[in-house]
């Protein structure tokens, strides 16, 4: 009796000891670490996100992996909640011990887990809008979308481009609305354009009438820029229409998707807006270097998912995209050198734009990667 | 400037109509219960989102509108039944609470079940708006107006010279008296969660073509109809009414005139202001506290 246990000990031994070296042979796979808004109320970015990341991780490791190593993708879901995404960056640095961190739907989020990456140094790609996650610089912190101000810099230099120098405001009060309108009157007063009316409404009215009244009434409007999030700017435009204003319209890259233009319907012919290529991959000219990458990431995306591909997708592509140019770049997965490489990536073609990144600019995009779009027979059609 | 203040006026009486079928259906079931539906606002959603989905299934509007107010008008009756009836033992405040937690429930159900955008709806009519003197109404405004004026005539009708109406001011009165005169109060009271859930729900299909829809949607709607009531003086139709069409026209004043920073902030402290010179609303009901 005691000899057969003693007999299978051993023989269990022996198969340990064999895996244990087979495991040693095959190299550690690299850990990227994400916490994204799956659920919840800003699901609607983090959800294409996590498509996204699982779907490209997939993909490269049927092609050989970063470095001869797989990746292993590691995610949890903040559900919009910025004290989530809090304990989430701290789980990923602490007990999952991931070499790189892409993540973080919501500024909000971003923010909250910005403290621990500086702390725990390790690189983080955020996938969210605002200025002040790369503004000031922080060492580790990197982001992919542009940020609002650039929006607001791409529609006024259209505008200008117009002849138009004196505009009326509309903006929703949410945190989208609120930090665009800041971003649009100090890039307006910067470029010589006055605002001479700023009205606003909230996330939750349901008719603006009486705002674009009051900016029709204002003498000298000369063009009118809404910069809101969600349902709110698809009322704008309806009533806009309603009101039979017929000055040049503008909206802000909030809305740039297809789902709004199903809200607005007809009311939103001849609007303009900043977007990313995305909307219009066909349209790009073929010498454009984007054409190919946004192309081939709406077709594999919707191909896979079977559902519309999103501009917030593509924020986390161009994040994986980066982090693994970066581990390759630096030829091992330390953290200083993935950062210093991601520091100094030049001409990467990414969907959102062409990144070029700096020691003073971790963002490495331009209002340039910004297309201005307008509203067709219910189709977008790039203008420039 | 004329035309200025007819534009705020229209916008006011088109967003006011919605507030008052939302308090009209927060009136009833306090009338009946003395609670506080916070649930009315799912009502509505309901209304708006079952129309939007039965029609892209292919049903015709009018069917579609009818069926998603019979829905709205089952879900009422359920959440009495099963939510409401079991805990009547309990005092108003207990019950306040479960309505809110039925209007989370509800909500979480249809954003599984419709998920989270936002749904357009085909006005009534035309398109065209209508202009008058400068100013410009949305035709579908005269099917809020309309239907709502329908709504609110059918009610005082329905209070006035129907039985079963009396049966449910007198439970609203005395419900032990109303028990001993042969009134079922749970019947009653059931019967008050239907009329104002399709209250509710046809203010919802009324205004979708207007304000879009989505799961959410009932959420602030549901919280300015409470005010507009509450501003009316609870448990009185006029008040309702008068309290939605003033709060509507308000908002659209402050904002166009003031600040619309300032819009909700003025809706919200006239109700302080009203009920601190009017305890009990504008139309409220003197009531005498016998010791």
């Amino acid at each position: 009796m005691l000899k057969t246990i003693l007999r299978r000990t051993g023989k269990f031994a022996a198969i340990a000891a064999a895996g244990l070296v087979m495991s040693a042979q095959a190299a550690e796979p690299i850990k990227i670490g994400s916490f994204l808004s799956v659920t919840g109320p800003a699901s609607f970015l983090g959800d294409p996100e996590l498509k996204t990341l699982e779907m490209y991780v997939e993909k490269i490791n049927e092609e050989g992996g970063v470095l001869g190593r797989q990746l292993e993708l590691i995610h949890y879901d903040d559900v919009g909640n910025a004290s989530n995404a809090r304990n989430f960056a701290s789980r990923l640095i602490r007990s999952d011990r991931v070499d790189i961190i892409v993540g973080g739907s919501t500024t909000g989020a971003t923010m909250a887990a910005v403290p621990l990456v500086e702390q725990a140094k390790i690189p983080f790609i955020s996938l969210a809008g605002a200025v002040v996650i790369t503004t000031p610089v922080k060492e580790w912190v990197f982001k992919t979308p542009q940020s609002d101000r650039m929006a607001a810099e791409r529609i006024l230099t259209d505008m200008k481009d117009r002849g138009i120098t004196k505009i009326g405001l509309i903006s929703g009060t949410g945190g989208f609305g609120s930090s665009g309108r800041t971003q649009t009157l100090e890039v307006a007063e910067k470029m010589g354009i006055e605002v001479l009316a700023d009205v606003t409404y909230s996330g939750s009215d349901t008719d603006m009438t009486a705002q674009l009244t009051n900016i029709r009434n204002t003498d000298g409007v000369e063009a009118v820029l809404n910069f809101g999030f969600g349902q709110g700017p698809a009322i704008v435009t309806r009533n806009y229409d309603q009101l039979g204003m017929e000055l040049p319209f503008y909206q802000s890259h909030g809305v740039a998707s297809d789902s709004f233009l199903e809200l607005a319907g007809d009311s939103a012919e001849g609007l303009r807006l900043p977007a990313s290529p995305l909307l219009v991959p066909d349209s790009l000219p073929d010498d454009d270097p984007q054409k190919k990458v946004v192309q081939d990431y709406k077709a594999e995306y919707e191909a896979r998912w079977d559902s519309k591909v999103s501009t917030f997708g593509a924020y986390a592509y161009d994040g994986l995209m980066l982090a693994v140019q970066a581990i390759e770049a630096a030829g091992s997965t330390d953290k200083e050198a993935v950062r210093e490489a991601l520091e100094n990536i030049q001409g990467y073609v990414g969907v959102t734009g062409v990144f070029n990144m700096s020691p003073e600019d971790h963002n490495g995009l331009d209002a340039d990667s910004f297309r201005i779009l307008e509203v067709q027979n219910g189709e977008w059609k790039l203008i420039n | 400037m004329f035309a200025e203040f007819l534009q705020y006026l229209f916008t006011g009486i088109t967003i006011g109509a919605t507030y008052a079928l939302i308090a009209l259906g927060f009136t009833l079931i306090y009338n009946a219960s003395h609670v506080i539906n916070f649930a009315q606002g799912e009502f509505l959603m309901i209304g708006g989102m079952a129309t939007v989905s039965l029609t892209a299934m292919g049903v015709p509007m009018v069917l579609a509108i009818i069926l998603a107010v019979l829905l709205a008008g089952v879900l009422g009756i359920l959440l009495q039944r099963f939510a409401i009836a079991p805990a009547k033992q309990a005092d108003v405040v207990t019950l306040i609470i479960i309505t809110i937690g039925a209007s989370i429930f509800i909500r979480g159900l249809a954003q599984l079940v419709w998920g989270k955008e936002y749904h357009v709806m085909q006005n009534f009519s035309s398109d065209e708006p209508i202009r008058i003197f400068g100013a410009v109404l949305n035709s579908q405004s005269l099917w809020v107006l309309g239907i709502g004026a329908i709504l609110v005539v059918g009610l005082v009708l329905f209070f006035t010279r129907t039985l079963i109406g009396k049966a449910i001011l007198a439970t609203s009165m005395n419900k032990e008296a109303a028990r001993l005169v042969g009134i079922r109060t749970q019947l009653v009271l059931m019967l008050a969660f239907l009329v104002s859930a399709v209250l509710g729900s046809v203010a919802g299909v009324v205004v979708a073509p207007i304000t879009f829809t989505s799961y959410d949607i009932g959420i602030m709607l549901g919280l300015k109809g409470f005010v507009a009531a509450a501003i009316g003086g609870l448990g009185s139709g006029m008040g309702a009414v008068v309290g939605g069409l003033l709060l509507g026209i308000v908002e659209a004043m402050a904002a166009g005139y003031i600040s619309s920073d300032y819009k909700d902030a003025v809706a919200f402290s006239m109700i302080l202001i009203v009920l601190f010179f009017m305890p009990r609303g504008l139309f409220g009901a003197k009531v005498v506290e016998r010791v």
